[in-house]
């Protein structure tokens, strides 16, 4: 426990950067693959990665350093002031469920393009230009 | 060509602003605050988690009992996605235009069939598992019931005639969404709130403990796991085409 207080000081900016950039460098592959990709499902797939790019932004704004997770098991029951915050948690929690909602939903409207048109590819659905 | 430079340029720009803005809340700083004195919302919820609720698992606190309503609604937003996945894909039986053969001929192969076999109770008690203990360890009844939703989805690929009865999925989902709703007007008649916990919240870290936060959760889990049931078992079942 020592030992990794002292590699948390000293690599710390190192530690902040990889953090936050993992988060951000997802939020950019997810938005590349909708905005560059052919075909409808790697496009929702996009989607999905946007979404956990976010979430892990969430969560790293909430995590406390050499705190612990905010349940109170038996040991921990006055341990409050050494938890990591949980609300961040909560909101991710409710943003998966969404996540998984809003994915079923647009396959669902991929499948329904795809028996209609014969095709997923979004440069052969003439009809959907403008 | 100018429209990948344009996206290119559009990344770069958004990164850059996405970094530059998180990169100043410094990783792992305390932002929480003391918790006897509680200056935050957080640290309120950590205050009164353990106090006022005795629920061990204050994420759970949050989500059933602090933010309750929100998460009536979160429900309610997967019923609707479920409902209009059913109705997008819904077509008669004779209905033309279908060339979607989901459904593989090929039968699994005895070793997954068998394994399945063995596999498929022992994730359902996981899952039951998952959400009984939502408020005593990491889980509830979201996770829960995605975990049931998998053991269904692997009998789903392992048995091709595996099927379940439809009509006590919706009952069961609509019973349980009901109770959840019923739960809340509890709690409105007898102590003047909308979803207002009991103030017989029993002693920490017990199974029958934070009043009506396992309740709710056990009604959640029941719910969410017959809804991603019910979704998997549309996006299985499309019907292949009639010759």
């Amino acid at each position: 426990m020592k030992e990794f207080q002292e590699i948390f000081l000293r690599y710390h900016a190192l530690l902040q950067a990889a953090v936050y950039g993992s988060a951000v460098l997802l939020i950019l592959i997810g938005l590349y693959a909708v905005l560059m990709k052919k075909h409808l499902v790697k496009i929702v797939i996009g989607l999905s990665i946007i979404e956990s790019g976010v979430n892990l932004l969430f969560v790293d704004v909430g995590y406390i350093s050499n705190h612990t997770a905010p349940i109170f098991s038996p040991g921990y029951e006055h341990a409050a002031d050494k938890m990591v915050d949980p609300v961040p948690q909560a909101l991710v929690l409710t943003a998966i469920v969404i996540g998984f909602a809003t994915t079923a939903l647009a396959l669902s409207l991929v499948i329904r393009l795809y028996r209609h048109h014969k095709t997923a590819n979004i440069e052969q659905l003439k009809s959907l230009r403008w | 060509m100018l429209k990948k430079i344009f996206v290119w340029f559009l990344l770069a720009v958004l990164g850059i602003a996405l970094y530059a803005s998180f990169g100043r809340a410094p990783f792992g700083e305390n932002r929480v605050g003391p918790t006897d004195n509680p200056a935050t919302v957080s640290a309120f919820y950590l205050k009164n988690s353990p106090e006022k609720l005795q629920t061990a698992n204050s994420v759970t606190a949050i989500v059933v009992n602090f933010r309750g309503f929100d998460t009536l609604g979160e429900v309610t937003v997967l019923f609707l996605a479920a409902t209009g996945l059913a109705s997008i894909l819904y077509r008669k039986e004779d209905e033309e235009g279908e060339h979607l053969p989901v459904r593989i001929n090929l039968p699994a192969s005895s070793i997954v069939r068998t394994g399945a076999k063995i596999l498929f109770p022992l994730i359902l008690l996981l899952g039951i598992y998952i959400f009984v203990h939502g408020h005593l360890t990491p889980g509830g009844g979201f996770q829960g019931g995605s975990v049931i939703a998998t053991g269904f989805l692997l009998m789903f690929i392992t048995y091709r005639r595996f099927g379940t009865n439809h009509k006590v999925m919706v009952w069961l989902e609509s019973l349980s969404g009901l109770a959840f709703v019923l739960t809340g007007l509890y709690g409105l008649i007898k102590y003047g709130s909308f979803l207002q916990n009991t103030p017989d919240v029993g002693h920490l870290n017990d199974l029958v403990s934070g009043g009506l936060i396992p309740l709710i959760y056990i009604f959640i889990g029941i719910k969410v796991s017959t809804e991603l049931t019910n979704v998997l078992d549309t996006l299985m079942n499309i019907k292949p085409k009639k010759r």
